[in-house]
């Protein structure tokens, strides 16, 4: 408790672990007249593993191919660890890519194209042969050297991709869609291993992908990005509990969306009354809407609750309580999805875990069920 | 059964049109001129000894080696042969260093304008060879046009001797094949993937070596082939040192046109075919050897 027993604190980078390492300010990119990338800024920290996760054409790889200088900003400047590099040449970044395609050279062995960034910076011959054989034991292949990327499976170009591009230890690590050659199994087990070796060596990660699930595994933040913007930035669960806008909402898992008007709104949250729910939706997380406000409140499937009776009292006019008819139910193994018909009209998705082994007496097609959720649940959109 | 019987018979028969194609006009016609260089001449019609003949009633083989031998004494023919080899050699560099930035620039270009330059790469075929050479007599003459506008721009005060050199061989050379280098190089140029490059780039390569390193090494394909396809007739090219090149050095097809139509010395004409056909066949063979390895190489 006293201030003598400093413990021995790691010693800390200059500009401190929060501060921003990879710093893009204002950056945009102008295609002829297609604007690819708008009016960007991004605080990227050490160390971390940042994911861009958009659709095609969200400006997501053109940011990435600025970062590693193949692109050059139509405006705003790109800093690493406080070096301007907005007009610096890609051979000359501290920075290095795991390209989608893997750009292994084809007609050099494994060990060549790991080397070939340190021949690049003239290191001794024993130097390289070091370094080489300490990263392909990092990723794991090691007694491949001799071998040529056509006689290696996918999954093995993908470590050896990784090995050149970490082997010149860079400041920046991108990684273009770095697991969507591979196939699920594999991909699971590769995310794990990124992580390790990330962690490992340390290296600052920004991965560019268009699937939500790799970049919530892989991401210690998210940036989403739509139409050349970054719509929102957070950690995978501030993405996914509390998305800022209905693309965001829609884009990352899936939601249901219901447009409302607030009708009261105090301490204990908004009230929301929505046509096309048929029911008012209680959401105690929320403020700062006017009454009458159009808004859209958002319920991700696995928050609500599905049953055959309803629950409560029946006297009050129900809140966050809708009944319905079952239409579809996808069985999914672990989960199972519910296409609930609302009295309203509208559909509802609801995913409920099977908990149960051969559980008695399942909810069946064209089954009347209430479903009911939680008041924190629901997130409140204005845009 | 019948079918797959039919089907092979098909096969068969698809495979034995090429076979007596090649049979008929180029395997026996070799057979014939590899005879008559092993004989000697003689005032008949056919102007050579026959391979077989009756001596009392008996046959007999007659085998000259005079014709081989003969190749040997003179040294205008071990000249000529190492002109033409110098000259093709010479001209297939000077090809691939022109053809090579061209193959590049092309195959770099948009893919709206490729289709063009392509065309114009192609397009002096649609004039005839002979013309085009003889094009460039009027060009390279002691009163044509280049000699001509050097003089009237003061540059000169006596005209070039360009016409009747070896210079002017290697221009008629090189201006005639260049699109046979082009063209191969274009087609391995072109299905290089640019991530490569970038990679390259990204791993701290200046352009120039990211070119040595990862473009030179992968375009040799192209390079052998286009420097084959150049090489080969170049050897045996008889119209362009004819009309562009010296009178007192002659290059092997020249030599083989004169002995037979000139000398009417059927059997050392055969001999020099004979031999320039062996001093081919390396680099054809080097040819197949690399064009199977593509093959390999794409599968």
């Amino acid at each position: 408790m006293s201030s003598q027993a400093t413990p021995a604190a790691p010693p800390a980078p200059a500009s401190g672990p929060d501060s921003a390492y990879v710093r893009i300010r204002d950056v945009s990119k102008k295609f002829g007249g297609i604007t690819a990338v708008d009016h960007v800024s991004l605080d990227i920290r050490r160390g971390e593993i940042f994911c861009l996760l958009g659709g095609s054409g969200s400006g997501k790889t053109t940011l990435l191919r600025m970062l590693a200088g193949f692109e050059t900003p139509t405006a705003g400047t790109i800093e690493i660890d406080g070096q301007d590099l907005s007009r610096v040449p890609p051979y000359e970044r501290p920075v290095n890519m795991m390209f989608q395609s893997y750009a292994l050279f084809p007609h050099m062995s494994v060990e060549r194209n790991v080397a070939f960034g340190l021949e690049q910076e003239h290191l001794g011959r024993d130097a390289i042969r070091r370094q080489v054989g300490e990263i392909l034991e990092i990723v794991k292949m090691s007694g491949y050297g001799a071998r040529k990327p056509h006689q290696l499976s996918g999954g093995q170009r993908q470590r050896v991709a990784l090995a050149r591009a970490l082997v010149k230890r860079p400041k920046l690590l991108l990684l273009d869609e770095p697991l969507a050659a591979l196939d699920r199994k594999l991909r699971e087990h590769t995310q794990f291993e990124l992580l390790n070796i990330q962690q490992r060596l340390g290296v600052t990660f920004i991965v560019v992908t268009h699937d939500q699930e790799e970049a919530m595994t892989l991401g210690t933040r998210l940036g989403v990005m739509n139409r050349g913007c970054i719509v929102q930035v957070g950690t995978p669960s501030d993405i996914y509990e509390s998305p800022a806008s209905r693309f965001v909402a829609d884009f990352i898992g899936s939601v249901n969306m219901f447009e409302g008007q607030v009708y009261a709104n105090g301490a204990d949250g908004l009230c929301i009354r929505s046509a096309d729910l048929g029911c008012t939706v209680r959401a105690e997380r929320a403020a700062g809407c006017p009454r009458g406000a159009t808004v859209w409140a958002a319920i991700r499937p696995e928050k609500i609750q599905i049953a055959r009776a309803a629950a409560g009292t029946a006297a009050a006019p129900a809140e966050n309580l809708v009944a319905g008819t079952v239409r579809e139910i996808a069985y999914m193994g672990d989960t199972s999805i519910y296409l609930v018909r609302l009295d309203s009209g509208s559909m509802l998705r609801v995913t409920l875990p099977n908990v149960l082994r051969g559980a008695e007496g399942p909810i069946a097609r064209e089954e009347r069920v209430w479903l009911s959720w939680h008041g924190s649940s629901p997130v409140v959109l204005t845009e | 059964m019948a079918v797959r019987l039919s089907q092979a018979m098909g096969r068969r028969l698809i495979a034995a049109v090429p076979t007596l194609w090649l049979l008929v006009l180029f395997l026996i016609p070799f057979l014939i001129v590899f005879r008559i260089s092993f004989s000697e001449v003689r005032l008949a019609i056919p102007p050579y000894t026959p391979l077989l003949s009756w001596h009392h009633g008996a046959p007999h083989i007659e085998v000259h080696w005079s014709a081989y031998s003969f190749l040997f004494t003179d040294p205008m023919y071990v000249s000529s042969y190492l002109y033409s080899l110098k000259v093709a050699a010479v001209s297939t560099l000077c090809c691939l260093l022109i053809g090579y930035p061209m193959a590049y620039a092309i195959a770099r270009a948009s893919t709206a304008t490729r289709p063009l330059l392509l065309m114009l790469i192609v397009l002096p075929f649609w004039t005839s060879f002979l013309l085009r050479v003889y094009a460039w007599i009027g060009l390279l003459n002691n009163n044509g046009v280049i000699n001509n506008v050097l003089l009237s721009l003061g540059v000169i005060h006596h005209p070039l001797a360009l016409l009747q050199t070896d210079f002017a061989v290697y221009i008629g050379i090189v201006y005639s094949y260049l699109p046979f280098m082009i063209l191969p190089l274009y087609a391995n140029l072109e299905k290089h993937d640019p991530a490569l490059l970038e990679a390259a780039a990204d791993l701290g390569a200046r352009p120039w070596r990211a070119f040595l390193a990862v473009t030179l090494p992968q375009s040799l394909p192209g390079i052998a082939a286009g420097s084959l396809l150049v090489f080969i007739p170049a050897v045996g090219e008889y119209v362009i040192p004819t009309l562009l090149g010296r009178p007192d050095q002659l290059m092997i097809g020249r030599v083989l046109s004169d002995e037979f139509f000139e000398n009417r010395d059927w059997p050392v004409a055969s001999a020099v075919a004979i031999l320039i056909l062996l001093l081919l066949i390396v680099p054809i063979m080097l040819f197949q050897r690399v064009e199977r390895r593509q093959l390999e190489a794409a599968q």
